[in-house]
């Protein structure tokens, strides 16, 4: 028996999407009946969609991180760029900000990304112009855990003006999210030492299988104030993993600082793409503002979460029962698609090689890769890698 | 101004004492954007907004990027909406990521479209192609590609040689790059109306050796005047001469001259040269995908053994713009240039439209005739594709847009597909008028 627990090129599955109990990727029922509906519509315009994106998708992806009734948007300070994914709307903020924040074209502002984080987060700011991107103190390998402690040191002697990127929720690659009240220092010291805030937001719904849960800690910053960026990315949410459907959400200051960026940053996409794809936007904007089919998506998102919550949950109890040393409960505190097991490089190898079982050599697995066939080989092969190497 | 004020007001970062602007909910209240100006309207935004804002019952717009049918809507190829259809209810397709470099499919039928088949960069294995976001994306990625061409350490930075005129877009996607020495070289004579390929000549002359020289391989946008092979010949021999590099855009193949080999002539013969180039092909027009945004990068190295090299540097640059591109689009080409029957079927759809842009500048240059307007219009027939350069001036242009409602690009130019049978006359009156008023 093989087992694929990580993302490999090449493979017919690529596993840092979301797979079924049958190991396969999912068509959401509900994106299903939206495409056929936009397929059929010959009302349809064909023309470019304009710079910034689709309008409705714009503002109803916005109102899904920031929630209805956030006063930011009553305000009418919330803008939006729609973007190539999940990345294009991490790239085009990190160019915006390369220009305009902390002196214009400061390359030398630190940006700052979790210890451990995505490996693209890096390549992105960098390629922007960032000269200076450091890592900040996330992962204890220790405890298993948060490294509070580490993190808000990070963030007290970092220099001013620092870009921090924050993972919404699902830490990518950890699974380990920091709670309210640990959400709440970090947004103090940041309010404080007026550090700019960009949200990484990949996961939202996914996580918990709740949409408002998912998206607690962006709103908390939102009402502390913050002037911030946060990058969407409806590809797991919404398995449009190959429509490339992104959302730069801006919270700015003003309606007139809003509008001030909004047009650089349309400069700023006018030279990277100029026009972006609209189907798998028009996909999630009838999604979101219609109803009926909302509703719809919000059950297959908790269809999502909930499986993966259950291999989580499955996967600790069948390592207690078979007695595995050690702790498991990080495999269900953590959230999200993603668990930082614990093994060691050594027993990863042992795991591959022995065993046929493919995760990452920091020990991550994507759990999405369990299935109930699975898992019983899974939490075997890494009870006898435990036991066996040290 | 702000962040010296900003400094003022903050006691030393590393305690918790607050600074004086600070609440003890939210935090300063001034942004951190203040300094952010808002940017020039983008021209073409600024004439639309301006044709938008015309009350004008026979106000029209001739400077749109899109092809538009009779009806003046964006023309919708029959087989495209079909094959969507067909595509959306096939149950074997995943909802995966794509590499980053694209749909293998569509990247390979891409290529060989561009080359032809039997291609001998092809046969020798040293080409590829990279499937990016419309055609920007493709010139963007080559530029973020060509900074580090030629030397590994040193980013390059210019200079790349456009035409006079060209597509306003092409200096800031260079310099997007980070490649700022940008120049011209002489393109369009407005006095003779056409190309004048000496003068293009002696510019490039004067360029120093590894300058990139971006091309236009048919329907040049903005003036529809094109190179000729004679033309080509020169240049291509200039070229390989002083070792600049070509980078060929390739905007609407098929949609020029109806003819698909034709359209692409440049780019296979550069490549049979034995030259290393990159070319930007787009399929927005030629199949009507503009909400698609395919584009592919066509990659023609010198040597096989360079292949793997590039193209993964090719991979590292994608994945920090837009890490992988989107489908659908890209399925459709590869659907159509796979399938004998569906190519044959595109190819007569295109050719509708080809035609029909054609009888459109006949029909303007008859008009223009019989209503007596002074000079030569046979360039508007010898143009070819999309665009049209008129050869008015300025002020003309002005006069059109405020005098007559009809909008044209500040140069001249303008799209023969926004022109139909309900338009036709008045706009051939108000050129008309534009040349013989006093003004």
């Amino acid at each position: 028996m093989t087992a694929w627990l990580k993302q490999t090129e090449g493979k017919s599955a690529s596993l840092s999407s979301y797979m079924t109990d049958e190991g396969r990727p999912w068509v959401l029922p509900v994106v299903k009946k939206v495409e056929k509906l936009i397929v059929h519509d010959d009302r349809l315009n064909h023309e470019y969609l304009p710079i910034l994106g689709l309008p409705e998708f714009r503002s109803s992806a916005s109102k899904i991180a920031l929630g209805d009734d956030s006063p930011a948007i009553k305000e009418e300070r919330v803008g939006a760029v729609q973007c190539l994914g999940g990345t294009g709307a991490l790239k085009i903020g990190a160019e915006f900000l390369r220009r305009f924040y902390n002196g214009n074209n400061n390359t030398k502002t630190p940006v700052y990304v979790s210890a451990p984080t995505w490996e693209n987060h890096n390549a992105v700011f960098a390629n922007a112009g960032f000269e200076d991107v450091r890592p900040y103190k996330y992962w204890d390998a220790e405890k298993r855990g948060l490294d509070l402690n580490g993190f808000l040191g990070d963030l007290e002697s970092c220099p001013a003006h620092s870009i921090f990127v924050l993972h919404a929720c699902a830490h990518n690659p950890t699974g380990t999210d920091p709670t309210q009240e640990q959400w709440k220092k970090i947004a103090e010291v940041m309010m404080r030492r007026k550090l700019f805030v960009f949200f990484d937001s990949a996961y939202q719904g996914f996580a918990s299988g709740s949409l408002e849960k998912d998206a607690w800690a962006v709103r908390y910053f939102v009402s502390m104030g913050f002037e911030m960026f946060c990058a969407q990315s409806f590809s797991k949410n919404f398995g449009l993993y190959n429509e490339r459907v992104g959302n730069l959400t801006i919270v700015a200051r003003d309606g007139d600082n809003l509008k001030r960026i909004l047009s650089q940053m349309e400069k700023i996409v006018r030279t990277t793409w100029s026009n972006p794809p609209s189907q798998g936007a028009r996909v999630v904007a009838i999604t979101l503002n219609t109803p009926e089919l909302f509703s719809e998506w919000k059950d297959n998102v908790k269809t999502m979460a909930d499986r993966v919550l259950l291999m989580r949950a499955q996967l600790k109890a069948k390592l207690q029962a078979l007695g595995t040393p050690g702790t498991w409960d990080h495999i269900t505190q953590q959230i999200g698609m993603f668990s930082f097991t614990g093994l060691n490089s050594q027993q990863v190898e042992y795991m591959v090689k022995e065993k046929h079982i493919y995760l990452m050599a920091s020990g991550r697995i994507n759990m999405c890769g369990l299935t109930t066939k699975n898992i019983d080989y899974v939490a075997e092969s890494i009870h006898e890698a435990v036991t066996k190497v040290q | 101004m702000c962040r010296i004020w900003f400094r003022m007001s903050q006691p030393s970062d590393s305690t918790g004492a607050k600074g004086g602007e600070q609440s003890a909910e939210g935090g300063s209240h001034v942004s951190v954007f203040l300094n952010t100006h808002t940017a020039a309207l983008n021209p073409e935004t600024k004439l639309f907004s301006a044709f938008t804002a015309d009350t004008h019952t026979s106000k029209v717009y001739l400077a749109g990027r899109e092809c538009l049918n009779e009806e003046g809507q964006t023309f919708v190829l029959p087989l495209v909406g079909k094959l969507k259809k067909q595509i959306s209810a096939d149950p074997t397709l995943c909802p995966e990521y794509p590499s980053s470099l694209g749909l293998a499919e569509f990247t390979k039928r891409a290529t060989e479209f561009a080359l032809g088949k039997n291609s001998l960069a092809l046969m020798e294995n040293r080409v590829f192609g990279i499937q990016t976001i419309g055609c920007t994306g493709a010139v963007r990625l080559g530029a973020e590609l060509l900074k580090h061409w030629y030397n590994t350490r040193a980013a390059w930075c210019g200079p790349v040689y456009l035409s006079s005129p060209c597509d306003d877009s092409l200096a800031s996607i260079f310099e997007a790059a980070g490649i700022q020495d940008i120049h011209y070289y002489f393109y369009w004579d407005a006095k003779q109306r056409d190309v004048c390929v000496e003068k293009l000549l002696a510019d490039l002359e004067q360029a120093p050796e590894q300058s990139v020289v971006v091309l236009s391989a048919s329907a040049h946008c903005p003036t529809g005047a094109d190179l000729s092979e004679q033309h080509w010949a020169l240049i291509i021999q200039l070229m390989m001469r002083r070792r600049l590099f070509p980078f060929i855009l390739l905007p609407v193949q098929g949609l020029c001259c109806g003819d698909l080999q034709r359209d692409a002539w440049p780019v296979q013969h550069c490549a049979s040269q034995g030259m290393e180039l990159l070319c930007a092909q787009s399929f927005s027009h030629c199949f009507g995908l503009y909400g698609d945004g395919v584009g592919n990068l066509l990659c023609v190295l010198k040597q096989s053994s360079l292949l793997s090299a590039v193209q993964s540097q090719a991979d590292r640059l994608v994945r920090a713009l837009w890490a992988r591109p989107s489908v659908g689009g890209a399925r459709v080409v590869a659907t159509v240039l796979s399938n004998p029957a569906y190519l044959t079927k595109w190819q007569e759809e295109v050719k509708h439209i080809v035609e029909r842009c054609m009888l459109i500048r006949e029909r303007l240059r008859e008009r223009l005739r019989l209503l007596g307007s002074p000079g030569c219009w046979d360039h508007l027939i010898k143009q070819r594709g999309l665009y049209c350069c008129t050869g008015l001036n300025g002020q003309q242009v002005e006069f059109l847009s405020k005098r007559r409602h009809v909008y044209l690009l500040p140069n001249g130019c303008l799209n023969v597909s926004a022109i139909n049978s309900s338009n036709l006359d008045y706009i051939a009156e108000s050129i008309h008028l534009a040349l013989t008023s006093a003004l």
